[in-house]
């Protein structure tokens, strides 16, 4: 534009519209970038695809235990980069029938001699029956602290829904424990009560 | 600038300023063109390079040249540079130089935002190459930079990448506005959209997937910046993120890139191939709405890259259908283009042996891309050798080889002589026979099994890659024939006329050649 071309020509729209509407896009799209990660997560949670199973489960009608089908649901532990507690399910599997509460515990202990917290993260397969696992009460739902040498007992109280596609028999239900850091004092009083802790003075 | 204590009188007779400054604040189309081709060729040759260390490395089994660590610098540093540095650059330069004098515009509509992407370019491959000497190395975790491989994992360098990133997308997106303004506005009376050419077409287009695409990279590797300096847990699923959401957002930048990367050479194809088989294109409009319906469906196929990562089955079938789709409106531009050479009267200049060699072997390479979109077969071929040798397929003779064709085709309007031809053959011939050599063995060994990103490899591939590194050795050191061709050309030569080409249209071939430092100042009437 520098050369001030000495003609008629009257742009049909102006540049500053142009950019305008590009810069909003642009902004949109980048904005669209960050929007993913809640869709993401919405998506995943409504159509249970990715194995990740929903928060706590509240049903007002009481589930019938459906007792013509039977399905095991095995159980893993691992634990995430760098976490050295001992953690393992303290039964493998369990059999359930659709509908029947059941309640299983996981045994974490922390070995180290810090006191450390740990957040347990589930995951299942198939991931088609995430949509029909539903925990009542889960260890995962909160943090857990563990004093250093200390060790617990972790509940899960579990519900298989009784529309779990009838191809289905196996379900197998992965915890992965990450290490959270250090804990603050007030946290670890409060739920270690909570959680009945065992003390190994051994 | 040395007019600034000057007359008045001289204003009007403006041509290039003297010196640095010229090119450090100029503002003009051809001269930022210019400035972006070769800065995409010297970014071509390094990380040509680099090419060249990974193909010795892996011409025999074991370890001989580099160690692993650095091995994967190179394969993540020859990705990133090719992708951003030469291939993005060289079509942003050709647009700079060709869009206006094809559309009879004096400049591109916002020629200092012009001049200021393409300084950042330099800027931003200074910071990308100088991770290599940083403590812990260059990024080493492949051009898609997979969190948390790249987050947790990364060398400390890797921040730097993720500025140099930023820095890239910020110039991408400014040529994008640029072209798009340009196009919008400052066509000469009587140039209505449908009568643009293809090149002002698919450009516009890629214009639009890189303002779509090019933030949502910015934001994903600024997610990756807050994991790895502020805490937070966008991939980390110790902190409840996911590595898996990280691999859906950059193929939703990534799918589309690709396609940046290739339409603007399906645009310069279509310009080459009607001039010498003196035929008008068959098909002007299916091209466009063909090319505006690849970069639709460009949007609903990334997960095509993410099958063995765990899709549902009904994503898997969606992203597998909605892959092949695709082929439909690419084959109409195949069968475009054999229709238009169809009994035409054909000469086989330079340009136009690139351009054949496009058609056939980005056909090629649209075919592997088939045999990968297909979900079940995918699960075999992820991760292979197979998927290199299907994108280099589409990238060397698609998009470097639609580069090549493109600069022989122009050469003579930009430096007003004409190339050597026989020279310029032989270029031709090499790099055919070169990247076939290279690329074409590679299809086996990822078919029988051996994986992509590594440094060593079991015994029965040894034939396979010794003759892949040997056609990768002649295809580099031909590159620097290139080189010598052009250099000769801008030096002298036969002088060009304003056509060189008999059966060229366009408005570009209307102004003499070279063409002046100011062209179109009054625009040209368009019938």
């Amino acid at each position: 534009m520098a050369e001030q071309p000495a003609n008629k020509t009257v742009p049909p729209r102006s540049n500053a519209r142009v950019i305008g509407w590009c810069l909003a896009s642009v902004a949109g799209m980048f904005a669209f970038g960050f929007a993913l990660v809640p869709l993401y997560d919405v998506f995943c949670e409504i159509t249970g695809i990715n194995g990740k199973t929903s928060g706590r489960y509240e049903s007002t009608e009481r589930p019938v235990a459906d007792m013509s089908r039977t399905i095991k649901v095995q159980f893993l532990a691992q634990n995430g980069p760098d976490m050295p507690w001992i953690f393992r399910p303290v039964a493998r599997s369990v059999e359930v029938h659709p509908g029947e509460a059941t309640t299983v515990n996981f045994y974490a202990e922390n070995p180290t001699d810090r006191d450390m917290v740990g957040q347990a993260v589930p995951s299942l397969s198939p991931s088609e029956g995430a949509l029909y696992f539903h925990k009542t009460e889960c260890f995962c739902f909160n943090q857990q602290p563990l004093a250093a040498g200390q060790n617990t007992e972790m509940p899960l109280v579990f519900i298989v829904d009784q529309d779990l596609p009838s191809h289905i028999t196996k379900l197998t239900l992965s915890y992965t424990l990450y290490d959270q850091g250090e804990p603050q004092a007030a946290v670890i009083e409060t739920t270690s009560t909570k959680n009945k802790t065992i003390i190994d003075n051994g | 600038m040395s007019a600034v204590a000057g007359t008045h009188a001289q204003d009007h007779h403006h041509g290039p300023a003297r010196g640095i400054s010229r090119w450090l604040l100029t503002t003009n189309h051809k001269d930022i063109g210019s400035m972006y081709l070769i800065f995409s060729f010297t970014m071509f040759l390094l990380g040509g390079t680099m090419a060249m260390v990974i193909r010795a490395e892996l011409f025999q089994p074991g370890l001989q040249i580099v160690q692993p660590e650095f091995f994967n610098q190179m394969t993540t540093m020859h990705g990133l540079i090719m992708v951003f540095g030469a291939v993005m650059p060289a079509f942003v330069g050709l647009a700079n130089w060709m869009i206006p004098l094809m559309i009879g515009a004096p400049d591109m509509a916002l020629p200092r935002m012009n001049n200021w992407s393409f300084w950042l370019l330099p800027c931003a491959f200074l910071i990308l190459v100088s991770t290599l000497f940083m403590e812990g190395g260059a990024p080493n975790f492949g051009w898609t930079f997979y969190a948390p491989l790249s987050t947790t994992y990364g060398p400390p360098s890797t921040t730097f990448f993720i500025f140099a990133i930023h820095i890239m997308g910020v110039s991408s997106i400014m040529g994008a506005i640029n072209v798009i303004a340009t196009v919008l506005n400052m066509r000469a009376p009587g140039m209505t959209l449908m009568k643009m050419p293809m090149f002002v077409w698919t450009w516009l287009i890629t214009a639009f997937l890189l303002i779509a695409v090019m933030p949502v990279l910015a934001g994903v590797v600024t997610m990756m910046l807050m994991d790895i300096n502020f805490g937070t847990s966008f991939f980390n699923a110790a902190g409840g993120g996911d590595p898996v959401l990280f691999q859906h957002v950059f193929w939703f930048f990534g799918h589309p890139e690709v396609y940046i990367m290739i339409l603007p050479a399906f645009g310069a194809i279509s310009q080459i191939i009607p001039a010498f088989s003196r035929k008008r294109l068959f098909g002007y409009a299916s091209m466009v709405y063909a090319t505006g319906a690849i970069a639709l469906l460009s949007f609903l196929v990334w997960a095509h890259h993410m099958f063995t990562v765990g899709v549902p089955l009904a994503g898997q079938l969606f992203f597998m259908y909605a892959t092949l789709l695709i082929a439909v409106p690419t084959g109409v531009k195949v069968f475009n283009w054999v229709a238009t050479m169809f009994r035409g009267s054909l000469t086989f200049e330079a340009p136009m042996l690139f351009a054949i060699a496009f058609v056939i072997l980005f056909s090629i390479g649209g075919f592997s891309g088939l045999m990968l979109a297909i979900a079940p077969a995918d699960f075999q071929y992820h991760d292979t050798y197979f998927v290199v040798a299907h994108f280099h397929y589409v990238l060397v003779p698609g998009a470097i080889f639609g580069i090549f064709a493109s600069a022989y085709f122009w050469l003579p309007k930009w430096t007003g002589y004409m190339y050597d031809e026989t020279l310029a053959k032989t270029h031709f011939w090499l790099s055919f026979v070169g990247m076939n050599l290279a690329f074409f063995p590679m299809h086996f060994l990822g078919l029988a099994g051996m994986p992509r990103r590594i440094p060593d490899y079991a015994l029965q591939f040894a034939d396979f890659n010794m003759v892949s590194s040997i056609g990768a050795f002649m295809f580099g050191a031909t590159q620097l024939l290139f080189l010598l061709i052009v250099v000769k050309c801008a030096r002298g030569g036969v002088k060009a006329p304003a056509k060189p080409w008999e059966g060229a249209e366009g408005l570009e071939w209307t102004v003499p050649s070279p063409a002046p430092y100011h062209t179109f100042t009054t625009p040209p009437d368009v019938k």
